[in-house]
């Protein structure tokens, strides 16, 4: 079969299952463009070229397959570098397609000329510039490949216009689908490891079962791993307390008795001061990011650490572990029940941890998360609008989270009951992230209600594409938290820089942003005390035609806590002042 | 000077990494710019094709502490074109170097340049009036020696090339770790 390049980039995308993809054409993309007009594919035109790709990886985390976003040369691919950053930083499975100026043009500074893998080579698992359109099958396959297996991330295609345009000879092409054998043989430095050595599964185990205060940290490889079901049998069996990093929130079940909830700089009390005490710390795709251990020479001193990642490089990057295992969490983990059950059918016990199962609980009742309730005629309080949102939700409502306060107050007061429901920026920590990533959910699951939590300095950065919305007819519900600053860089200028105000102050009313919603053909709501709450979410919860945006105006001196400062140890965690003085 | 390999106090020395990647665009540059992003400084680097055409090897010398070296080599694996990486510890390698050096020499010195350079089996590959342009390939240190030699001549150009390694053939004891792929 004949085709040219454009059509077969197209038609690999279909192989591959491709059902949506976000974009925005331009000059060199153009003829790949073309065949999308008789292609199943649906293509979602964003307004901007940032939000393409915060749309896939919306819907990547929504969904585990992998995103798709396509963007021409130049500024196009100079905009897409925040997203593939992002999903780098988070191993979000996305294959991102560029245009490039003509084979015989790239070197000369042509217009809209980038050199677009040597930008994104360091915030991509893998980029290439395809140079002929008989490669084309083949480094679409190699890309979703690689997106998608070991630890997934971003792969970005660079297509030069020659390749794909029918009107240049260099276009033109005998189809071929590559075998699984041919990717295979295309690849041979890339292996991952996904099976746990039988040994270090056999120490994990011996560990798991002699230790006393044990814990289980739990991160985003969970989720990408498809390990939920995993995780809550080992921790059922074993009897084991789980905290859900950011980016696992969600992999175990919140109202799970087990459950400890988020550590880090604005985890619980509970969850940081028990990896704190803990003698096992069982990492399951977590990282030990600077966020979570603090200080780390004064992380969990006194913990074994079994450390489980599909990334060779994550173990002992941080904290060198006792038991490195390279694997797939979902295989390792079911390795790990079946070598805990061994032992105990062998004879083996777990030591008495009533002791330490009182000490959490006792932890727990003293310091629940909590928040000083506004008095009548006081501002509203971000917390009350989320716990309101969240006890008006359905169970399996997916929430996607900005960066700054309000992400944190998602992630602490949300309760998480099922994976894949919680979508945020956690490495990179992109303010305007969640607008485009809801959006990219909701059309990744459009059974599911979608609720965008945003801060007024994260909307203003990527709103506009509540108008692809808005026209695409994707009903996302943006719960706008304005409290008139950059409310995470307010709190650190109010406890760390003297209560010097620098550069943070926005406006609670410019913009309009219940004009501006409805200018783009929103919904648009304004909510402004404790009492407008309920019957604002009940009115938006009733929307399904369009978006909805709730201008929830908040208190703005509110900070987050817990907080454990940058830098210093977890523990010299500062809790809610209405706890402090019995610290112990 | 020659250069200082290993820094003093520390249990940084000098390491050789012998990179097999696949042998196409871009793939030194995603290697380089690894260790710069890292913060690590290559000391020397030789790319070239090997006896099987699809790949190239790299040998980097780098200046590391053993457990920023581990990170290393977990990086590189990372990286889809790398396909083998092995690390070779000096004492267990053969390893050669390439020098060019311009050294002054009129009719008074030119015998003494040319007898040095003999000693150490090196050639003279071009004459001027007051100039001769030696060369000499070899063991690092034998380089370093004759550059040292060669100094008080007057040295007006000098020049070697990246430094490339094979393990010492098996003969009692293993003498080429590879570094695995950890499992």
């Amino acid at each position: 079969m004949r085709l040219n390049g454009g059509q077969a980039l197209i038609k690999s995308l279909e192989m591959e299952g491709v059902e949506v993809m976000f974009g925005l054409p331009g000059g060199a993309i153009l003829p790949v463009y073309d065949p999308i007009i008789d292609s199943p594919i649906r293509h979602i035109l964003v307004r901007h070229e940032q939000g393409a790709g915060h749309m896939a990886e919306g819907f990547a985390h929504a969904t585990g397959r992998p995103g798709v976003c396509m963007v021409t040369s130049g500024p196009a691919a100079t905009n897409i570098v925040t997203p593939l950053c992002d999903a780098y930083m988070d191993s979000v499975p996305l294959v991102c397609i560029t245009g490039q100026v003509p084979f015989s043009a790239i070197g000369t500074d042509a217009f809209q000329e980038c050199d677009t893998v040597g930008i994104t080579r360091s915030v991509t698992k893998h980029n290439e510039l395809v140079t002929r359109a008989e490669d084309i099958p083949l480094a679409v396959r190699q890309a979703f490949h690689l997106a998608t297996t070991g630890r997934p991330g971003p792969v970005l295609l660079d297509v030069p216009k020659d390749i794909v345009d029918p009107n240049n000879p260099r276009s033109a092409m005998e189809w071929h689908w590559p075998s699984n054998d041919e990717v295979a043989a295309s690849l041979p430095g890339y292996r991952p490891t996904t099976k746990g050595h039988p040994k270090m599964i056999r120490r994990a185990a011996e560990l798991i079962v002699q230790a006393r205060r044990p814990v289980i940290y739990a991160g985003g490889g969970i989720l990408k791993a498809r390990a939920a079901e995993a995780l809550r049998e080992l921790a059922e069996l074993c009897d084991i307390h789980v905290v859900t990093t950011l980016m696992a929130r969600g992999a175990f079940p919140d109202d799970h008795p087990l459950c400890l909830g988020m550590p880090g700089m604005h985890g619980n009390y509970t969850a940081v001061t028990s990896m704190q005490r803990s003698d096992l710390l069982i990492a399951l795709g977590s990282r030990f990011d600077d966020r979570v251990t603090g200080k780390v020479d004064a992380f969990a001193p006194d913990a074994k650490v079994i450390h489980v990642d599909i990334d060779p490089a994550e173990l002992g990057k941080v904290r060198r572990p006792d038991v490195p295992i390279v694997g797939d969490c979902q295989l390792v983990i079911e390795e790990l029940v079946a070598a805990v059950r061994q032992l105990i059918e062998g004879g083996a016990a777990f030591p008495d941890r009533s002791p330490w199962k009182q000490t959490v609980s006792g932890w727990q009742e003293r310091y629940p998360l909590t928040y000083e309730h506004s008095e009548p005629g006081e501002a509203l309080k971000p917390q009350f609008v989320l716990e309101r949102l969240r006890d008006n939700a359905p169970g399996d409502t997916i929430v996607a989270a900005g960066v700054g306060q309000h992400q944190m107050w998602t992630s602490q007061y949300w309760k998480f009951r099922h994976p894949y429901t919680f979508v945020n920026s956690g490495g990179l920590g992109t303010m305007g992230f969640s607008v485009p990533a809801a959006i990219g959910a909701k059309v990744g699951r459009p059974d599911r209600t979608v609720w965008a939590v945003d801060g007024d300095g994260c909307f203003q950065m990527t709103a506009q594409e509540l108008i692809t919305a808005a026209s695409q007819g994707i009903p996302v519900k943006v719960a706008v938290i304005n409290n008139a600053y950059l409310g995470m860089v307010r709190q650190w200028q109010e406890m760390f820089y003297e209560e010097r105000y620098s550069e943070v102050y926005l406006s609670p009313d410019l913009p309009d942003y219940k004009l501006w919603a409805e200018a783009m053909g929103c919904a648009g709501m304004r909510v402004e005390s404790p009492e407008e709450v309920d019957a604002a979410i009940a009115k938006a919860n009733e929307i399904d035609d369009r978006p909805v945006v709730i201008d929830f105006r908040t208190a703005s001196e509110e900070k987050v806590y817990p907080m454990v400062p940058a830098g210093k140890s977890n523990d010299d965690i500062i809790v809610d002042p209405s706890q402090r003085g019995e610290a112990s | 000077m020659p250069p200082q390999l290993g820094l003093p106090g520390t249990d940084a020395r000098h390491h050789t990494l012998v990179v097999l990647v696949e042998n196409k665009a871009g793939v030194l540059a995603r290697v380089a710019g690894l260790f710069a992003r890292r913060g690590f400084n290559i000391y020397s680097l030789a790319v070239a094709p090997t006896e099987d055409e699809r790949f190239s090897r790299i040998t980097i010398v780098v200046d590391v502490e053993s457990t920023s070296l581990e990170q290393i080599t977990k990086q590189l694996f990372k990286l889809v074109n790398v396909v083998k990486i092995s690390e070779l510890d000096p004492r267990d390698a053969v390893e050669r170097e390439l020098m060019l050096a311009t050294v002054r020499a009129d009719a008074a010195t030119r015998s003494q340049v040319v007898e040095l350079v003999g000693l150490f089996d090196g050639r003279i590959v071009d004459v001027g009036h007051d100039e001769l342009t030696v060369s000499l390939a070899g063991e690092p240190d034998r380089l370093d020696d004759l550059e040292d030699l060669l100094r008080p001549f007057g040295i007006v150009e000098l020049q070697r090339t990246g430094r490339v390694a094979l393990p010492k053939l098996e003969r009692s004891a293993p003498n080429l770790r590879p570094v695995r792929r950890p499992a």
